[in-house]
């Protein structure tokens, strides 16, 4: 049981925030702040560094081998300072994490009930009766059927969807402030996905939770999120609102993103738009924007010098040196979604 | 690309004309026996009589979620698990006999698999990985090589930087690309791809599918393409399959089905698609629970359970898979005239 | 990194690669080859080249020995028997008739070396034949080979070793034949479990996709992912293997005196133990030594081996 933090102070804050493994600089300055009761969905493709900055909250990687600069405030904490003991409080208690492969988060030997009150007991010293009680409620909450009786299946006995939903409340039953997610639905099927997202949000809204959800599905992120944050090569390069960032985006990565899912709207037999070349190597970076030698927009400053995050519009932010070209291009061209109203400064 | 010099192969060219389907299925069943300690003996019912056909030049899309069967299907087609009973015609000549060995249809259908690290022999190059096949089938080792070198650079692959490299030394969607040059090096005419750009990222499957409409135009192949992403099938099918439990439930024009699914399910699936749109998020999930098991499927329609329009007559009746209008056919009672259904439309429709 | 962008990387549906893209976790490697990526990580493990190198030394000095041992390795005297390490004369001692200790290790580690790879070889041959067979077939093939194989293992290694030989009679041939017979099912059993783990895989698939032959693929997809670990495996066997061969020797029923064999050796010194402790115990140490050199070897191979995903 976490003590609640004051209103005013943000559930998760990262203040430049550097990742390195190695000679790999996997994440290079994220600053990201989620407010209390706030979702905000982490978009990014593979080696964009999302999964990385999410595990880097709860401190999740060994000492020796990576480093880790910059603040990390979460739930009130500094998560850098936490003695080993209080970060086996702060994990579960006030933020907890949930995966996307819920078979290998829970342990195959013993049932998901037992799993739930350990976890319960880790954190607080309540009674075995009390403990089943409250995992009995937490099953009730998250919509599994029949939870009297699930409560003692073995992780295997249950369907994908099923354990999805028990990862959930397990990740819930010692009351946590902030839920961190790592691609939770990737692996579900499509019916069973939205059953969970919907969850997600539901829990945002009765519990006051504060979600934190790394996806490369935009879809999942509009259904979560409040705010999306997109992320390339280790940095975030526009953070707004879901609306801001799906209707009226400015950066050349978000529009490539956008355009290049193959939406009902476009003509059959036409191609895809793409951004083109991969994702650049973490271990040689260029100097300039990472993201330049695919943007359709580079220009010889991009490729020398790397872009400062400025503000579009309140709660808008982007990193890039021409984002009004790129708001334009988007207008001009074909638009996903839907056509965006001028979004007033 | 020069033919292959083995045995003059009859199939490699069109037979009976645009109007035969190129492959006609038939009544597959596969069932997988389930070891239960003590009880009785019970079946996966993976694939429990699916019928369709493949038209020549098309591109069919087969979506369902997990247990309906698609992979299973795959599998069947290719001839890498034997059916339990069924019809598979390729090109007005079944499969297996003497007129078709195996080996002759292998030359014929090809497959691209979802997970391109496991589909790469670790061990092999890029450039050998394709230029098994041929070897194989008879061509001179460097004529091989040659075949696999212009294959790369057909899917986008500079050979004299990837010919030479190991599968993990290269990206995903690269690895995606070398897999479709493999399923080219046969000169096939129909390619399955098993969800063949599910595991890529979304930037990168974009230029993957670029690239299987390009090299669909230039060699006239036809696709039978398996997702569970809606949107990707409606892009590139022509046509779509839908299977629920080990049958099909519906299989019409894509964007017919796409736009006005007949099926209670299929509806379903197209209101589980997140919606992009901030102001209009999806408010509530249409279906509860999750796929069920194929061991113990529903009687009557195996949708029954969770279908919001299922009566009495839907849990006696298995459904058949019939047309409501021409080349749309659908497996659900409350389509079909004189079912029995209250919702069922009055007079017969015409086929 | 990314190439400057060239017309020839200009990929066909417009957009443009970048030329070395490699995934992001992973560095842009040389393109080596396995066995060459191997190596390359062999030669930096110290353990492994220090025993690598003794091997080395070992064989050398076996191959050589007729011509580079000090004294007649069977000319004995036994006025001159069973001299301390360090004699002027002799300077790790002399046996039990008075033969140079040097000599007879020298010349006695090309027999013991013989006896102890020879067998595994040959093992390793037939026995990754029968698992890998067994592996990729399965089914009844599987079990009926597998379970033939199975009743070897009933039998603890060095017993079947001497009912062999006992059975064969004495000899070099003999002990070979024995050694192999009780190494076949070991491999054969390591082989199995390694093909029956990549038979599932895609690529197996795609590869009977393309029409091969059960034995194409055996031999071109299959064999290359096995026989790695396999080989790893029967290094470890050679070890073992010495120490078997020596120790028929050392019961009469290997290499027959005035033949230097290490365990033979070991055997004949055996009266001397109280006499010359040092002297009677050299052959083992020698035993010892190239044991574990090989042990050493074969566990720096399979770390090298290890293929990082």
């Amino acid at each position: 049981m976490s003590n609640p933090m004051p209103p005013s102070e943000p559930a998760v804050a990262l203040k430049d925030l550097r990742v390195a493994f190695g000679k790999v600089q996997v994440v290079d300055g994220v600053d990201l702040t989620v407010e209390r009761g706030q979702a905000l969905a982490l978009i990014g493709e593979s080696g964009s560094g999302k999964s990385v900055t999410l595990r880097a909250i709860l401190r999740l990687f060994p000492e020796g081998r990576s480093r880790i600069e910059g603040k990390i405030l979460a739930a009130g904490k500094d998560v850098q300072a936490l003695t080993k003991r209080q970060l086996a409080d702060f994990r579960g208690g006030d933020v907890s994490m949930i995966f996307q492969e819920p078979l290998l988060a829970f342990d195959p030997v013993y049932t998901v009930g037992q799993q739930i009150t350990e976890a319960i007991h880790r954190h607080e010293k309540i009674s075995k009766g009390d403990a089943r009680k409250r995992a009995l409620a937490l099953f009730e909450r998250v919509r599994i059927p029949s939870p009297e009786r699930r409560l003692d299946n073995y992780p295997h006995e249950m369907s994908g969807g099923m354990r999805q939903r028990a990862m959930i409340a397990l990740a819930l039953s010692c009351h946590p402030q902030v839920l961190l997610a790592d691609e939770p639905t990737t692996a579900l099927d499509a019916t069973v996905q939205i059953q969970v997202l919907l969850l997600l949000r539901e829990l945002q809204r009765d519990l006051g939770l504060s979600i934190v959800i790394v996806t490369h599905d935009l879809g999942a992120a509009v259904e979560v999120a409040d705010r999306i944050a997109v992320m390339y090569a280790g940095k975030i390069v526009e953070t707004g609102t879901a609306h801001q960032v799906v209707l009226n985006p400015h950066h050349p990565y978000t529009i490539g993103l956008l355009r290049s899912r193959a939406e009902g709207a476009l003509a059959k037999g036409s191609r895809l738009q793409t951004i083109p070349g991969s994702p650049p190597d973490l271990a040689n970076r260029p100097p300039g924007c990472p993201f330049a030698p695919r943007c359709f927009l580079a220009e010889e400053r991009c490729r020398r010098e790397m872009p400062p995050v400025g503000d579009i519009a309140p709660g808008h932010q982007v990193a890039c040196w021409r984002t009004e070209e790129a708001a334009a291009a988007y207008r001009a061209g074909p638009t996903p979604v839907r056509a965006a109203e001028l979004v007033p400064a | 690309m020069s033919v292959i010099p083995d045995a003059p192969d009859p199939f490699a060219h069109d037979r009976g004309g645009p109007a035969q389907p190129l492959l006609s299925v038939s009544g597959l069943i596969k069932h997988f026996p389930v070891r239960k300690t003590g009880g009785k003996k019970q079946v996966v019912r993976a694939v429990d009589g699916i019928d369709f056909d493949v038209l020549k030049g098309e591109t069919l899309g087969i979506v369902g979620e997990s247990g309906c069967g698609k992979s299973t299907t795959a599998k069947l087609l290719m001839g890498l698990i034997a059916r339990d009973s069924g019809h598979m015609l390729y090109d007005g000549q079944a499969i297996g006999e003497r007129a078709m060995p195996w080996r002759s249809y292998r030359r014929q259908v090809q497959m691209v698999f979802q997970d391109s690290y496991a589909s790469l022999n670790p061990r092999m190059t890029v450039e050998q990985s394709i230029a098994f096949g041929p070897k194989v089938n008879g061509v001179p080792g460097r004529e091989a090589v040659e075949r696999a070198r212009a294959l790369l650079a057909r899917v986008g692959l500079e050979p004299k930087r990837f010919a030479g490299r190991y599968p993990h030394e290269i990206s995903g969607g690269q690895r995606q690309r070398v897999n479709i040059a493999r399923s080219l090096a046969l000169e096939p005419r129909l390619v399955l791809l098993d969800e063949a750009v599910s595991a890529l990222d979304k930037s990168v499957e974009a230029q993957v599918l670029n690239l299987l409409l390009d090299l669909k135009a230039e060699f006239g192949l036809t696709y039978i393409f398996i997702s569970h992403d809606l949107n990707v099938v409606r892009f590139i099918s022509d046509r779509v399959m839908v299977m629920y439990l080990g049958r099909v439930s519906e299989i019409g024009p894509s964007d017919t089905v796409l736009d006005a699914p007949a099926h209670p399910y299929t509806e379903a699936l197209l209101a589980s698609m997140p919606s992009l749109d901030p102001d209009n998020r999806t408010q509530a999930a249409l279906l509860q629970g999750d796929p069920p098991n194929p061991i113990d499927p529903p009687t009557g329609c195996r949708f029954h359970p969770r279908c919001a329009l299922a009566e009495g007559v839907c849990a006696e009746k298995e459904p058949p898979l019939d047309a409501i209008r021409p080349l749309h056919r659908v497996a659900c009672l409350a389509r079909q005239p004189g079912s029995g259904h209250s919702a069922a439309p009055g007079e017969a429709l015409a086929a | 990194m990314t190439a400057p962008i060239t017309a020839a990387s200009i990929a066909l549906d417009g957009g443009v690669l970048a030329a070395e893209d490699a995934a992001p976790e992973a560095a842009f490697i040389p393109s080596r080859g396995f066995w060459g990526h191997v190596g390359h990580r062999l030669v930096r493990d110290p353990v492994a080249v220090s025993a690598g190198a003794l091997i080395l030394l070992v064989v050398i000095v076996a191959i050589l020995s007729p011509w580079i041992t000090p004294m007649d390795p069977y000319k004995g005297s036994m006025l001159r028997r069973l001299r301390h390490v360090g004699d002027a004369t002799y300077w790790l001692g002399s046996d039990e008739l008075g033969r140079d200790m040097i000599s007879r290790l020298m010349l006695g580690a090309r027999l013991s070396l013989f006896i102890g790879v020879t067998p595994v070889l040959i093992a390793f041959v037939i026995g990754s034949a029968i698992g890998i067979l067994a592996g990729y077939v399965g089914g009844w093939t599987n079990t009926i080979l597998m379970r033939t194989i199975d009743v070897f293992f009933a039998f603890p290694s060095v017993l079947l070793a001497i009912a062999l030989s006992g059975a064969l009679g004495a000899g070099i041939f003999n002990s070979i034949v024995s050694l192999t017979c009780v190494f076949v099912p070991q491999i054969a059993r390591v082989a199995e479990s390694v093909t029956t783990g990549i038979r599932r895989r895609d690529y197996i698939d795609a590869a009977k996709l393309s029409g091969a032959s059960a034995l194409t693929i055996m031999r071109v997809q299959v064999l290359g992912n096995v026989v790695g670990p396999i080989f790893v495996y029967a290094t470890s066997l050679i070890s073992v293997s010495m120490i078997l061969a020596s120790g028929l020797s050392f019961l009469g029923l290997g290499v027959r005196p005035p033949e230097p064999e290490w365990g033979l050796m070991l055997n004949t010194l055996r009266t001397a133990i109280y006499v010359n402790p040092v002297v009677a115990a050299l052959p083992g140490v020698c035993i010892f030594i190239v044991s574990i050199a090989f042990n050493l070897f074969s566990d720096g191979l399979r770390s090298a081996m290890e293929i990082r995903q």
